[in-house]
């Protein structure tokens, strides 16, 4: 059984098409570790009926001939992802028992190619935190510990509960969103690999919004080819989302492995930031000495408007969640609370269905865009988001990808930052860029630091140049040879 | 500008007052399905029929644009003699209501598909006057709250959420009651000569919302002169008016109430009311404290759209005849007067009807029966022109059975009361009524000797006063039962008597 | 730009949420925080830049004409608080 669970996804498919063991066998397994792994609080709904249906029908076509690429695969779902018949709750109290009619597009990819669906993955409530600390169904636990300490720590945010699944081997892969660095944050803390995609790869038809402009789908998995396994069947043009972009799909693992001789690596000055621990610089100068001994060329790059993207995005990300979250008013689906009258209801309602994170962004969303405030905060937002963009543009004539570290710190203990907003913000400071720029970024297990927790190195890469980024990803992969995996205390 | 909105003078205690009205006009566009979704577009269906999972804004759920409402916001804009912006935007506007699912209309706030445009709008005397157009812009209408079914509930019905509209704002252009409500026919028309927009607006598929505010006398000249509101007063906006003659009521009571307040010292406050048509009164939508701020900004889940010229162009060559080119052609080709081709222009239906009767005949004796008669016929039986029992080669054989002599004007009437009760054909009739005119001079003549004969005080009278003629001509007709040739019963007449 | 007890009222108010008294300070005082660490935005010079709106630089696709979505009322209602007859049953709103 442990055995099962611990292959990698691309390993699992071929002993799925080898008939060396059954999807059911696959399944069943997973499911097992997942009632074992609640101590982690990564699920927050367990599906095993259906996964174990699911991988039935899978074995079917198997032997029938008729296997897609993911073909009794076990994945976990972040709860972000509607799956029909299926609660979806984004892990906020506001959804209450929401059974979405409908199936995203990118899980329908995923079932479409045969993946089976182990359930639903705890986060940030709606997707807003770092640290998994703001879910209504508590944070989830990283696996890993401190060396020799016992403290829990967080396994990132907002999609903590598909890293910390695919870290404790709960699943072969997991879907993730990443608004600010919620794919790649996560992975870091967590020992896995996570991409977030050019923006309009995955189609967000079906994923429960937090900002439109900015949420992009994407996977953690346990190695780069399998995230690159996961993005292609994920990712793909769709008609009923109209940021999605209409370009073919590469099959991404097949630029797992090649040469990445003479690609020019930029590594941006201004990712230096003060107060990085020292390991983490030391991990980023190693990263840098492996793509140089792998071929590449270093040069070095400047992304001036870097410090102004968090701040920006704590505009804009705020904004169009104000408005997005508007639909959640008790009416029509939902938590529905008491009042005297319509408009009481209304505050009551998302009062009570929304927790203090969010309440928080919704307001700072609704005033940067209220009356007199639009002008200073978020049309001034939206042209630093340009500057930021452009910074890119100008890095793109002299390098391929670019090189820079996760997050500026490994995993925290929970209950670290919650009270200095501020602190937990900054955990997105190098992920967040690319959100607002769009582009393509991978976190990669590089190290563990000095109390043995894992540490990620960041590539960015040209829009729909995720080819790139992988190439590069699974040079660096090769290169630091991460292989710890948390000591199993759960 | 030459043709402005005539001034309508309203006396207060405290001296004269005018009026200026801007008018936002609702137009639902024509299309099958939605603006943003594929649920299908129609009145009728049950509680939540033509609902999709992205109407109701579920979770997760994306807006598509539809291309057809795209085209005809140009093809109205176009018939607006109005800019096409090639690139423009879809906004949100945030507000809470129950029938507003996502929390937010998407609309176009800062950049509309179609810009400035001009509207020429013509009075009932034929006279007319220019309505500048601000802006046309598309956007979601919102659901349905249905207040009575239930004495402690409002039901909601989201079939109508999410159906395409566009909005088209006039600049405060418009001075009299009537005027708006002239303004509105003419847009309409507009819209119906274009098949945008159906026009229905009983069904509410057109509907206006007023921007009424009062002035003094020589305020609204120089707010024009210098573009400055500030010359003008505070306005109040009175939401979805669908009809005529309620725009009328809505705007003459709103005008007094601001009067009366302003007159007592108090000031108007900025807000949206509605008319109760029952009441004929307008009350306010909602309290003060409530201000508005819809905190617009670009919908993230979409894109700027942007437009082909050559699409623009495609469009262009594709325009029916629009009612100012109509009414235009139906003068000079015609030779119909100012009033009766605006008139028949003000209905597409009706111009074709007149088109069709007219081929080959006395076009302004079509267009007087095509006016007078059949719309009067088809108003007090509550018809239209589509639905007019009377064809119009029926109205072409009519007039012709005038123009060949066949019957008089008189006993066309009558003949034209057998068509309406369905007896058939005109000339059918006629025959089966025996309602063929005299004309054989022979007989008039006998008729009118023995007249003379049998009055012969009257026949002095008339020789003395000539016009007393029309005595005898009443005389003639009712002994031949209407039949005979007026001008022939006139002329014998004249000569047997000598004057 | 600093932020008092009063526009946290006026804001969440607008943004529906209901906010205790009492918890307007402490909310209008991490919010301050917030908007003082934003305002370091005020040094990127930005005349002249154009607002970006998204992260595409593509344009908006059209879809055509045709029904292919709605009939669906047990859909649309399946997670509704209450329902009649396939409405939504939503608190008495007055006008
Ligand atoms: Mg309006
Ligand atoms: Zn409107």
């Amino acid at each position: 059984m442990s055995e099962l669970t611990s292959l990698t996804l691309k390993s699992a498919l071929e002993g799925l098409k080898s008939r060396a063991f059954s999807s059911v066998e696959l399944t069943a397994a997973h499911v097992a570790t997942v009632e074992a792994a609640r101590p982690l609080n990564a699920f927050v709904l367990e599906t095993p009926d259906k996964a174990l249906e699911m991988a039935a029908a899978s074995d079917a076509r198997i032997a029938a001939g008729e296997a897609g690429a993911l073909e009794g695969a076990p994945l976990g779902i972040k709860d972000l992802f509607c799956t029909r018949d299926v609660r979806a709750t984004a892990c906020s109290r506001i959804l209450g028992n929401f059974i979405p009619q409908y199936e995203s597009t990118v899980t329908a990819n995923l079932f479409g190619d045969g993946a089976v669906m182990l359930g639903k993955l705890n986060m940030d409530e709606f997707a807003m935190g770092s640290s998994n600390e703001t879910s209504a169904f508590g944070p989830v636990i990283n696996p890993w510990k401190i060396e020799g300490g016992n403290q829990s720590l967080t396994p990132g945010g907002s999609s903590g509960g598909s890293a910390a699944a695919v870290a404790a081997d709960l699943c072969l892969g997991a879907t993730a969103t990443d608004t600010g660095g919620s794919i790649r944050q996560p992975a870091a803390f967590t020992g896995t690999v996570g991409i977030k995609p050019t923006y309009g790869r995955c189609s967000r038809w079906g994923v429960v919004a937090f900002a439109s402009s900015l949420d992009q789908a994407g996977p953690i998995a346990k190695t780069v080819e399998d995230a690159a396994i996961l993005l292609t069947s994920m990712a793909g043009h769709d008609a009923k989302d109209s940021t999605s972009l209409d370009v073919e799909t590469p099959d991404f693992a097949s630029f797992v492995g090649r040469s990445v001789k003479g690609l020019r690596i930029g590594v941006p000055k201004e990712y230096r930031v003060d107060g990085m621990p020292a390991e983490i610089e030391s991990l980023w100068e190693q990263g840098i000495a492996w793509l140089r001994e792998a071929g590449c060329e270093i040069v070095e790059v400047s992304l001036p408007h870097t410090k102004y993207a968090l701040p920006a995005y704590y505009i804009v990300a705020p904004a169009e969640a104000s408005s997005n979250l508007a639909r959640y008013d008790g009416m029509r689906y939902g938590l529905r609370a008491e009042g005297g009258n319509l408009t009481e209801i209304y505050e009551n309602t998302r009062a009570q269905g929304f927790g203090a994170e969010v309440q928080r962004r919704i307001l700072i969303g609704t005033y940067v865009l209220s009356a007199g405030y639009y002008d200073a905060y978020y049309l001034k937002a939206l042209k630093v988001r340009r500057r930021i963009a452009e910074d890119f543009d100008r890095a793109w004539e002299t390098c391929d990808a670019l090189l820079t570290p996760t997050a500026p710190s490994a995993a925290f203990a929970l209950g670290e930052r919650t009270a200095d907003p501020i602190a937990m913000y900054l955990n997105d400071v190098f992920t967040v860029t690319t959100n607002l720029a769009g582009l393509p970024s991978i976190s990669v297990p590089a190290g563990v630091d000095a109390q043995g927790l894992p540490l990620g190195l960041q590539l960015i890469g040209r829009a729909l140049d995720e080819a790139t980024v992988f190439s590069v990803a699974g040079a660096l992969e090769k290169a630091a040879a991460f292989r710890s995996k948390p000591a199993k205390w759960w | 500008m030459s043709e402005v909105s005539g001034t309508y003078t309203i006396k207060g205690r405290t001296g004269d007052w005018e009026l200026v009205m801007g008018l936002e006009i609702h137009a639902q566009v024509a299309s099958k399905s939605k603006l943003f979704s594929g649920a299908a577009v129609g009145f009728g269906a049950g509680p939540n029929e033509q609902v999709s999972l992205v109407d109701a804004a579920m979770p997760g759920m994306l807006p598509v644009l539809n291309r057809f409402c795209v085209e005809q916001a140009i093809r109205t804009g176009l018939g607006l003699q109005a800019q096409i912006n090639l690139k423009s935007r879809f906004d949100r506007k945030n507000y809470f209501y129950p029938d507003l699912p996502q929390g937010y209309q998407i609309s176009q706030f800062e950049f509309p598909i179609v810009g400035e445009g001009e509207v020429l709008v013509e009075r009932d005397d034929g006279s007319s006057f220019i309505v500048r157009i601000e802006r046309l812009h598309l956007e979601q209408d919102a659901g349905k709250s249905i207040h009575d079914l239930d004495p402690n509930a409002t039901y909601v019905d989201l079939n109508r959420s999410g159906t395409a509209l566009m909005e088209i704002v006039s600049r405060p252009d418009i001075r009299a009651p009537e005027e708006a409500a002239a303004y509105v026919k003419k847009i309409r028309a507009i819209l119906v000569t274009l098949g945008t927009c159906d026009g229905d607006m009983e069904k509410g598929n057109l509907r206006a919302d007023v921007n009424v505010s009062v002035c003094r006398p020589g305020a609204y000249e120089k707010f024009r002169a210098t573009g400055d509101f500030g010359h003008l007063g505070n306005r109040c906006e009175i939401k979805n008016v669908n009809s005529y003659r309620y725009i009328q009521q809505a705007i003459e009571y709103e005008a007094r109430r601001q009067i009366e307040i302003l007159e007592d010292g108090g000031s108007i406050f900025q807000e949206t009311r509605l008319f109760d048509p029952t009441k004929g009164e307008t009350r306010s939508m909602r309290s003060k404290e409530d201000a508005m701020d819809y905190r617009y900004f670009p919908d993230p889940d979409l894109l700027p759209l942007v437009i082909d010229p050559a699409w623009v162009e495609a469009i262009k060559a594709t325009l029916p005849e629009l009612p100012d080119a109509k009414k235009a052609r139906l003068q000079s080709q015609y030779g119909l007067s100012a009033y009766d081709a605006g008139v028949l222009t003000g209905d597409g239906d009706l111009a074709a009807f007149f088109e069709a009767a007219a081929a080959g005949r006395d076009a302004k004796l079509v267009a007087n029966w095509t006016i007078n008669d059949l719309s009067g016929s088809l108003a007090r039986d509550g018809l239209t022109i589509a639905s007019s029992p009377i064809p119009p080669s029926d109205i072409a054989d009519l007039v012709k059975l005038i123009e060949t002599d066949v019957i008089s004007s008189k006993i066309a009437r009558v003949v034209f009361e057998h068509m309406w009760a369905g007896e058939g054909a005109p000339a059918a009739i006629v025959e089966k009524r025996g309602l063929v005119q005299v004309t054989d001079t022979g007989a008039i003549e006998a008729v009118v000797d023995r007249l003379i004969a049998a009055n012969p005080g009257q026949a002095e009278a008339v020789k003395a006063k000539p016009q007393a003629l029309g005595w005898f001509v009443g005389q003639v007709m009712k002994e031949m039962a209407g039949k005979a040739n007026p001008a022939a019963v006139n002329a014998i007449l004249k000569a047997r008597l000598g004057v | 730009m600093a932020i008092d007890a009063s526009t946290v009222r006026k804001v969440a108010r607008l943004a529906r949420i209901a906010i205790p008294e009492s918890g307007l300070e402490p909310m209008a005082r991490e919010i301050d925080g917030i908007m003082s660490w934003i305002d370091q935005l005020a040094e990127v010079d930005t005349d002249g830049v154009e607002p970006m709106t998204s992260a595409v630089a593509a344009t908006l696709p059209l879809r055509d004409d045709v029904v292919t979505d709605g009939a669906m009322v047990e859909r649309v209602v399946f997670n509704a608080p209450k329902t009649v007859d396939g409405f939504f049953v939503v608190p008495k709103v007055v006008e």
